[in-house]
Order: structure tokens, then C-alpha cells, then sequence
């Protein structure tokens, strides 16, 4: 940087500093078996990372795994364009909400992604052979000269450069008249749901032009409107069975064997609202964000502005846990609810074993919290922080009493760096994290299995 | 009269982030505008209980003035989710000349009015009512302090748009 110290000083920060809003990443998903990892962005483009195997050695030490490999870019495509609706003359946003990998059935893995009104399944294969010595054309293609042909050959396949190819497979489109905010894959392996504002449908992955409408909250005149769908999904072994979130912090259970439209719910799941901590944005702050099936399928886990609670389904009457993200916010609501950042969803994740939730914060800061113990723990995803395969260190924001070093002020926190999407490997200690357009992949050495 | 000034300020950010919506990108979100409604509901339940405590705690001289900020305090916000599409664009941005010029807002003249989206008349649309109502007047002139504080932050909130009742914002997706 020599050369600055002679030219008029330029203030360089801003252009390192600005984040292109295309490419803020909106959606994280591990795959089935968690060697595939695909993130959506802002602008519409998808990106698959893929975990290296690390090829078993001699010098290989006792407990390690073979796929302790990094993970690396494995494909990237546009997955959607910005578009246009004439009708309503409303431009329909290019962002990734959401993907959902199908479980893989041969060696081409697929995956489900949806903006705002199309989903689109997508097929990820691999090519790393391709034919040579055809008859009639030569190495480049072109026609050979017919008297130059003296015998006759076979084609053979000859191992070439690894190529990915992503082509879209099937296109659902003019399903949602508002904007779909979840997708989920069933367990049969067919079918799928998709969530908008007021309706769930369900499609079959192999039909595009019909999808079943099975909830429909949309009231007869839009101004009875009180609650909107926030988020949906299946549930992991009963094909039969999916739960929706409302913006006024219930959960809907639905069997499909009840009826074909799943508007009167098998069970709600709603915590009385204490009168005592009632105020101006009680409404808003207890709209549920997300929801998500442990993976044995017997608890819920839900996301709102302060909190995160796990549910039992077998009881509707409230929450079996609740755990307190950051509360330390709940007296700036009103700074919050000005600066927009009381609308911010944020997501949450179980671990494989089902036994630590997680969720995202403010400042970069993200929690997770064991729920044999109730003890949450902060920690950091910021670039300037934390070295690759430097041990993240815990954090902890100051409510009062004796401050640490290393603690941070709840009014020196950085509300534009919010932990809003993340991913956790179905099977090991491996969470992949989402900080505007950075994405952290964070791997636990000492316990990369669940059942340690 | 803490609660009331806290109140009015949500209300009157509620508005700003509602109409600043409207040119968003993707547009109107349904989940937003719902909270931001219900925020602006809350807000004037609050602020309706915070005037008629101060009035009846209040001794009976100021009890005319304190009636007619109460009355139209608590009219303003809910002519915004019942008043169609009939009134000017201006309505809001020029309160302070128009207050006089404003669309009544009495209950009994939406009741011949179709509701629904379909029904509804765009808003770019000049006012056909008769917009001179004698008796309604001096509610109108106080009815306008909430959007006057609008008007004075709207510039502070991004470009001024048209006016655009409350609930057909939602109806709008």
C-alpha cells in the first residue's frame, strides 16, 4: 500500500464494506446425508457446497472419521430471475426463500427452491465420462468424409474432467397468490407442501400444473384479517401429519386423514399471554418466525422475537421449554420496532440427537442451548474474530452485574449483523451459519458425533 | 400523557412504515402490514385510555377541549381502516390547508359504499363526495393533529406517497 502514502488520501472503506445486496444469502440447507450443502442468496442464485472425503490413510489417528473434509464449492446456478406480474403490476422478488433437498434415490440429487411465487425442483448430477470414437464424427464434432470410414467402431466412455450439471426439472408455478414463505418435502417421498400468507398447498413432485390447496385462512373480507401463516412443515415420519405457525405465536396441527381441506386443526398449540408483560408490540413480538419437527418427530421447536420454545406434542396447553434469546431486548422494542429490526425472522435448528437447539441474534452473535442442562451459550460468527480452525470463544452481552472483559453492551450491539438462517448437519457436530453474504461452517473436533 | 405522546409516535411510525411499503420491492407484504395494523390498533386502544383517564381525572372547564381531542383522536384512526378510496390523494399531505376541504368521515356514509377491493375506487381519483359538512368541521381540524405529525416526519420516512386507507392496504396482495 505504498503508493497511498503519496496520493491524496481516499477513504477506501466504504467499497469494502458494502455488501451487494444480491449477494446476502436467504436460505441454508444441509442435504440427507450432510455432504451436500446448498445456500440460496438475494439474488437468486443458489450455491452447493460439497464435504471433501478425506481418503483413509495409514497415518489416519484412532477416532477419526473419513469425512472430516472441508466443504467446498461444489456447483453454483441462477435458480430465479427477477420477474414481473402484469396482472397486479407487482415485481416479484428473485430471492431464495427457501430450499429443501429431496432424499437422494440414484446418483443425481435434487433439490426444491422457492421465491416468492415458484418453486422449482432442480437435478444435480455429475458427469465424468462421455463417449469418444464415434464413427461418422471426429474429435470436434464435425462429419468425417465417408471415404476415409474403413471399419467400423464403438463408441467407448472415457473418464474426462468431473463436470456438475443443474437443470431445472420440474416448474410449479401459479400456485400462491401471496408470498410463499416455507416448503417441505413429505415423507413419502411424493409429495411436498408449499405456505404463503393465508394458504398450504400440496403438489406432487411429478404434477406441475395442479397442487391441492389443503389450508385456507383467507377470511371472507380481507379486513377480518387477525393472522397470517408464517411457517410449515411435514412431519418427518408420518406422511399424514404437518404443523403450521401463525403470526399470532399458535401451532396448528393437521392430520390430512381428517380431511381433504386441513382448515380445522387436529391440535393448536398456544401459550396463554401473560398480562403482565403486555405492550404496544406484544403482537409482533410473539409472531412466530419458524417452526421445526425435531427429528424423532415428537417435539416442535419454534422461533419468536425474544425466544425459542420447544413443544411436546402430545401437550397444547403451552411450551415444555422456553429458552430466552436475547431478553436484554425486550425494554428497546420501541428503538426495534423504529429501526425495522423487530420484523426480522429469525430461524432455528435442532441437532441430530435432538438434544441442543439453536438460533440466530444480533452483533453476529448466534445461541445454542442444551436442553438436558437449560444453559444457553453465545457465540461469535465474525470474520475479524475468529481464525480458520481457531476455537470459537464464547461471548456474553452485559445485562448488569460484574462485567467481563470481553462483554459487550446491549447498546453497542450491531443490529445490521443478524444470524437470521443456519443449518445443522443431520448427523454430526457441523453447523453451517448464515451472516449477510458470509456463510461460517463451524466443526466440532472433540465431539464430532452426536452420541459423545 | 406519557403513554398517549408514545402512543401517537407509534401510530404515526406505523403509518410511515405502511405507505413506504407500498413501493417496496416485491411488494405489499401481507405479515408486515398485519403488524403494523395491529401495532397501530394497540397504539390507539392505548391512547384512547390514556385521554379518557386524563379526562375524567381533569376538572370540569377543560373537559370540552379534552372531549374534542378525545372524540377525534380516537375517530382519525379508525376512519383510516373504514374510509374507501373516495377521498383525495392530498388529503394527507396537505392536512393543514385541507382539514376543512377533508372527506367526512361519518360512519353512516360507508355504509353505501361497497366494500371490497373490486369496489374500491382508485385513489388517484378526485373526491366525489360533498366535502363541506358544517358540523363535522371542528372535529376535522383537530382529527388532523396525528397526520400533521406524519406530514412533519414523513420526510424523514422517504417519499411522500398517496393516500391509502388502512385495511385495503391489506387488501390490496
Amino acid at each position: 500500500m505504498g503508493e497511498d502514502a503519496e496520493s491524496p488520501k481516499i477513504n477506501h472503506t466504504f467499497l469494502r464494506d458494502y455488501v451487494t445486496e444480491a449477494d446476502v444469502i436467504s436460505t441454508v440447507e444441509f442435504n440427507q446425508t450432510g455432504d451436500l450443502l446448498a445456500t440460496g442468496d438475494k439474488g437468486g442464485r443458489v450455491v452447493i457446497f460439497q464435504r471433501e472425503t478425506e481418503p483413509k490413510g495409514e497415518s489416519e489417528e484412532v477416532g477419526e472419521t473419513g469425512d472430516s473434509g472441508e466443504y467446498n464449492v461444489y456447483s453454483t446456478f441462477q435458480s430465479h430471475e427477477p420477474d414481473f406480474d402484469y396482472l397486479k403490476s407487482l415485481e416479484i422478488e428473485e430471492k431464495i426463500n427457501k430450499i429443501r433437498w429431496l432424499p437422494q434415490q440414484n446418483a443425481a440429487h435434487f433439490l426444491l427452491s422457492t421465491n416468492d411465487k415458484t418453486i422449482k425442483l432442480w437435478k444435480v448430477s455429475e458427469r465424468d465420462k462421455r463417449p469418444e470414437g464415434y464413427n461418422l464424427k471426429d474429435e470436434e464434432g464435425r462429419l468425417k468424409d465417408i471415404s476415409t470410414i474403413t471399419s467400423l467402431q464403438v463408441p467407448v466412455l472415457k473418464p474426462t474432467d468431473l463436470m456438475v450439471e443443474v437443470r431445472p426439472r420440474r416448474v410449479f408455478s401459479n400456485g400462491h397468490t401471496y408470498h410463499v414463505n416455507s416448503i417441505s418435502v413429505n415423507s413419502d417421498g411424493e409429495t411436498y407442501l408449499s405456505a404463503d400468507d393465508l394458504r398450504i398447498n400440496m403438489w406432487h413432485l411429478g404434477i406441475t400444473d395442479r397442487s391441492f390447496n389443503i389450508v385456507d385462512i383467507k377470511p371472507a373480507n380481507m379486513e377480518d384479517l387477525t393472522e397470517v401463516i408464517t411457517a410449515a412443515e411435514f412431519h418427518p415420519h408420518h406422511c399424514h401429519l404437518f404443523v403450521y405457525s401463525s403470526s399470532k405465536g399458535t401451532l396448528r396441527l393437521c392430520d390430512m386423514r381428517a380431511s381433504a381441506l386441513c382448515d380445522k386443526h387436529t391440535k393448536l398449540f398456544e401459550e396463554p399471554e401473560d398480562p403482565g408483560s403486555r405492550s404496544f408490540f406484544s403482537e409482533i413480538i410473539s409472531s412466530v418466525s419458524d417452526v421445526k419437527f425435531s427429528h424423532s418427530g415428537r417435539y416442535l421447536l419454534t422461533r419468536d422475537y425474544l425466544t425459542a420454545k420447544v413443544w411436546d406434542l402430545n401437550m397444547d396447553k403451552g411450551p415444555v421449554e422456553t429458552y430466552q434469546v436475547h431478553e436484554y431486548l425486550r425494554s428497546k422494542l420501541c428503538s426495534l420496532y423504529e429501526n425495522d429490526c423487530i420484523f426480522d425472522k429469525f430461524e432455528c435448528v435442532w441437532n441430530s440427537s435432538d438434544s441442543v437447539i439453536m438460533t440466530g441474534a444480533y452483533n453476529s452473535f448466534f445461541r445454542m442451548f442444551d436442553r438436558e442442562t437449560g444453559r444457553g451459550v453465545t457465540l461469535e460468527a465474525w470474520r475479524e474474530s475468529s481464525k480458520p480452525r481457531a476455537v470459537l470463544r464464547t461471548r456474553r452481552v452485559y445485562t448488569g452485574g460484574k462485567r467481563r472483559r470481553g462483554d459487550v453492551g446491549v447498546d453497542s450491539l450491531d443490529f445490521t449483523k443478524k444470524i437470521l438462517h443456519m443449518a445443522w448437519h443431520p448427523s454430526e457436530n457441523i453447523i453451517a451459519i448464515a451472516a449477510t453474504n458470509n456463510l461460517y461452517i463451524f466443526q466440532d473436533r472433540v465431539n464430532p458425533d452426536h452420541t459423545q | 400523557m406519557e403513554v398517549s405522546n408514545e402512543a401517537k409516535r407509534i401510530m404515526v411510525v406505523a403509518l410511515g412504515k405502511l405507505y413506504s411499503s407500498r413501493t417496496q420491492r416485491g411488494g405489499l407484504r401481507l405479515h408486515r402490514s398485519l403488524l403494523l395494523t395491529l401495532v397501530m390498533k394497540s397504539a390507539r386502544d392505548m391512547y384512547h385510555a390514556a385521554q379518557s383517564t386524563a379526562e375524567t381525572q381533569d376538572c370540569e372547564p377543560q373537559n370540552s377541549t379534552a372531549e374534542n381531542t378525545t372524540e377525534p383522536a380516537t375517530g382519525e384512526p379508525r376512519t383510516l381502516p373504514r374510509e374507501e378510496a373516495v377521498c383525495s390523494p392530498s388529503e394527507l399531505l396537505t392536512g393543514a390547508e385541507n382539514k376543512e376541504n377533508q372527506c367526512p368521515s361519518s360512519p353512516a356514509q360507508h355504509s353505501r359504499k361497497r366494500r371490497g377491493k373490486a369496489a374500491a375506487e382508485p385513489d388517484f381519483l378526485p373526491c366525489k363526495k360533498a366535502k363541506l359538512e358544517q358540523a363535522s368541521s371542528p372535529q376535522q381540524l383537530i382529527v388532523s393533529a396525528v397526520l400533521i405529525d406524519y406530514v412533519n416526519c414523513s420526510s424523514e420516512l422517504g417519499a411522500p406517497p398517496a393516500s391509502m386507507p388502512l385495511h385495503r392496504a391489506i387488501a390490496a396482495c
